[in-house]
């Protein structure tokens, strides 16, 4: 894009990269921080007297010997039951993500092939559905499922995921599906196929970039999400984001901040890891129904 | 595509958002009508020597009983939406009839919870919508200008307060500014004030939150806005550069027309998540002085004693609402252009 003829003079090249050293250190530090300090000891991540405990470790030192201390991770893992709750969002994460797809793939599919009107109709009202707050989607939920007793287990828990992420992975996936040209499938119709044969040998193998990007999207709501786990679930079931506000404590009892501090960054370290790999994937999803659209 | 095919390929779909979310708005539309029972009370004579006294006690044994018969409660009609709690005519009359100035009157009625909510909420996205789609297209401009080379990793550290969920980003940052962190203790110090912290005062925990809340969405808009500049055609922009139009007047007159519809894209949804705003309270601890719509509700849902359903259930009606009026500039503008394409 630079032909030599867009000529930025120094200071304009200095202050740019200035701003973007600054933004980015707004946006990374507080993980950094975050990440430096569960391994200390709370008196000197919290500390009460000298911030600049969290650096040069004093309490931490004086408790547990060394600078260094993984005491936070090994309790919240065990005391704290983290494990459970990781066994949990990872059963909540993948079955949300394949329901999500399968089903996503196959409306999103015939949306983008309907040439009537309805279709536009269907895709306005998911995007009312998408504007939703979600709690007061549960607020509607928890009377009926306590009637029913299936309050508190996770595959309730999983289709409800699965409805509130349909309506964004149906717009990801129809735009999608709408850059795939129509003559492939019609090609497959004239020699036969049906319209499922033609989704299932034509254009799914196509699609892979659309589907790793929808799933990516559903796993972070599955993974990501707070107000439906957090009421839906009861104390047993509850994934990892629960257990971390249950860490904090209530009025009622004192709660363990330092397990919290190692659950926020056990929790956050593979999610970091998938966006670092997908990165491409995460960033045309985000732009997919923006520009094309 | 013929319709039965559609059929069958859009059943599954339909059928979850249906049932999970076409039917809980309208279970939660019913539930807004009924209110919790009242509790069951029977008078308990007593006598002793010295005279017979009436007392008034709770029959549990009956309170139970109608719970179990009624679960919905008892039919409240719109009672309560217009109680204390939410709409409070009565109240807001009564302010109206007593408080002299109207400032005392308006002081009055931003002190009751529903409206208190919904100034919260309102103000923050006020003030964060605009700001989020100012910074991330700053910051897409300024990492556009980069060297393509860097610019990979420049992009992964500037999405990671999108990614993380927002109890997670509002807690890391809670951390940094609470009085026993590095940023509160150093600005404690800066002001010379021990007791200088973030709950201590409204204003400070407003302010707070709306910039986790500008901290976290800028990097949505950055995304849309960068991906967006990528297709900013080349030559417009070398005829203005030949013409001598400066680097502003570029961007004003031939970058931003192209991108129009983008920033009302991005502005739509980011306005949308806002409104829900909910988790960053909790993260922030900050529940005495900010509460917002989603909030209340939440609060009334895990009500120690009896969850308040109806309660909930009338906030939750108000708040769909309001994400109508949001919404229906949009929808109107849809309708017409459908309309035009017929």
């Amino acid at each position: 894009m630079d032909y030599g003829l867009d000529r930025k003079s120094t200071s304009l090249k200095t202050f740019n990269t200035v701003f973007i050293i600054v933004w980015l250190l707004i946006a990374c530090f507080p993980f950094i921080w975050t990440f430096w300090g569960s391994f200390k000891v709370r008196a000197d991540f919290f500390s009460r007297s000298d911030w600049w405990y969290a650096i040069s470790a004093f309490n931490t030192l004086i408790e547990t010997g060394g600078k260094f201390t993984t005491d936070a991770y090994t309790q919240a893992w065990t005391e704290g039951e983290f494990w459970k709750a990781s066994k949990n969002t990872i059963i909540v994460t993948v079955f949300v993500v394949s329901i999500s797809l399968f089903l996503g793939t196959l409306g999103a599919y015939a949306l983008s092939r309907s040439t009537e009107r309805y279709a536009f109709w269907i895709l306005i009202a998911a995007l009312i559905f998408r504007a939703m707050p979600h709690i007061t989607l549960v607020s509607g939920y928890l009377f009926p499922f306590f009637q029913l007793q299936i309050w508190g287990i996770l595959p309730t828990t999983i289709v409800v995921l699965v409805a509130i992420n349909q309506p964004f992975t149906l717009w990801l996936l129809y735009s999608f599906f709408k850059t795939v040209p129509k003559e492939l499938d019609e090609s497959a119709l004239i020699d036969g196929c049906s319209y499922f044969q033609a989704f299932r040998h034509i254009i799914m193998p196509v699609m892979w970039p659309g589907v790793i990007t929808a799933g990516l999207f559903s796993l972070m709501l599955a993974y990501n999400d707070f107000t439906v786990t957090a009421l839906l679930l009861n104390q047993e079931n509850h994934t990892m984001v629960p257990k971390i506000q249950s860490y904090l404590g209530t009025n009622q009892h004192e709660g363990n901040l330092m397990w919290a501090v190692s659950a926020v960054v056990s929790a956050t370290a593979p999610l970091f890891m998938l966006v670092m790999f997908f990165q491409r994937q995460v960033i045309s999803g985000l732009t997919a129904g923006a520009v094309k659209g | 595509m013929p319709n039965k095919t559609f059929f069958w390929f859009f059943l599954p779909t339909g059928l979850a958002m249906i049932l999970f979310i076409g039917l809980p708005i309208i279970s939660t539309g019913i539930q807004s009508f009924y209110a919790q029972h009242d509790q069951v009370v029977k008078e308990v004579k007593k006598c002793d020597p010295f005279g017979c006294t009436v007392s008034i006690v709770v029959d549990n044994e009956e309170t139970t009983k109608l719970r179990e018969a009624k679960p919905l409660g008892k039919f409240n009609g719109f009672g309560t939406y217009v109680d204390r709690n939410h709409l409070a005519i009565d109240e807001i009359k009564k302010f109206w009839n007593e408080t002299e100035s109207f400032g005392a009157f308006v002081d009055q009625v931003t002190n009751l919870p529903f409206y208190k909510a919904l100034i919260f909420t309102l103000t923050y996205c006020l003030f964060v919508t605009p700001n989020v789609l100012l910074l991330g297209f700053i910051i897409a401009l300024s990492l556009n200008a980069v060297a393509r080379k860097i610019r990979g990793p420049l992009i992964f550290g500037t999405i990671l307060p999108m990614i993380v969920t927002p109890l997670v980003g509002s807690l890391v940052l809670f951390w940094m500014i609470d009085s026993q962190g590095i940023i509160g203790a150093n600005i404690q110090n800066l002001m010379n004030d021990p007791y200088l912290s973030l709950k201590s005062s409204k204003t400070l925990t407003w302010i707070t939150i709306i910039i986790y809340g500008i901290w976290h969405h800028s990097p949505f808009a950055f995304v849309v806005f960068y991906a967006a500049l990528q297709t900013v055609p080349q030559e417009p922009v070398e005829a203005a550069i030949i013409d001598g139009a400066s680097r502003f007047q570029r961007i004003k007159h031939i970058v931003l027309p192209h991108i129009y519809p983008v920033v009302t894209f991005v502005a739509l949804i980011s306005l949308m998540d806002n409104f829900r705003v909910f988790e960053p309270i909790i993260g922030f601890s900050a529940e005495g002085s900010a509460q917002s719509l989603s909030w209340l509700i939440y609060d009334n849902l895990v009500n120690e004693e009896v969850i308040l359903f109806g309660s909930a259930a009338a906030t939750s009606m108000m708040t769909i609402v309001g994400i109508a009026i949001l919404l229906a500039p949009v929808l109107i503008r849809t309708w017409k252009e459908f309309k035009t394409a017929r």
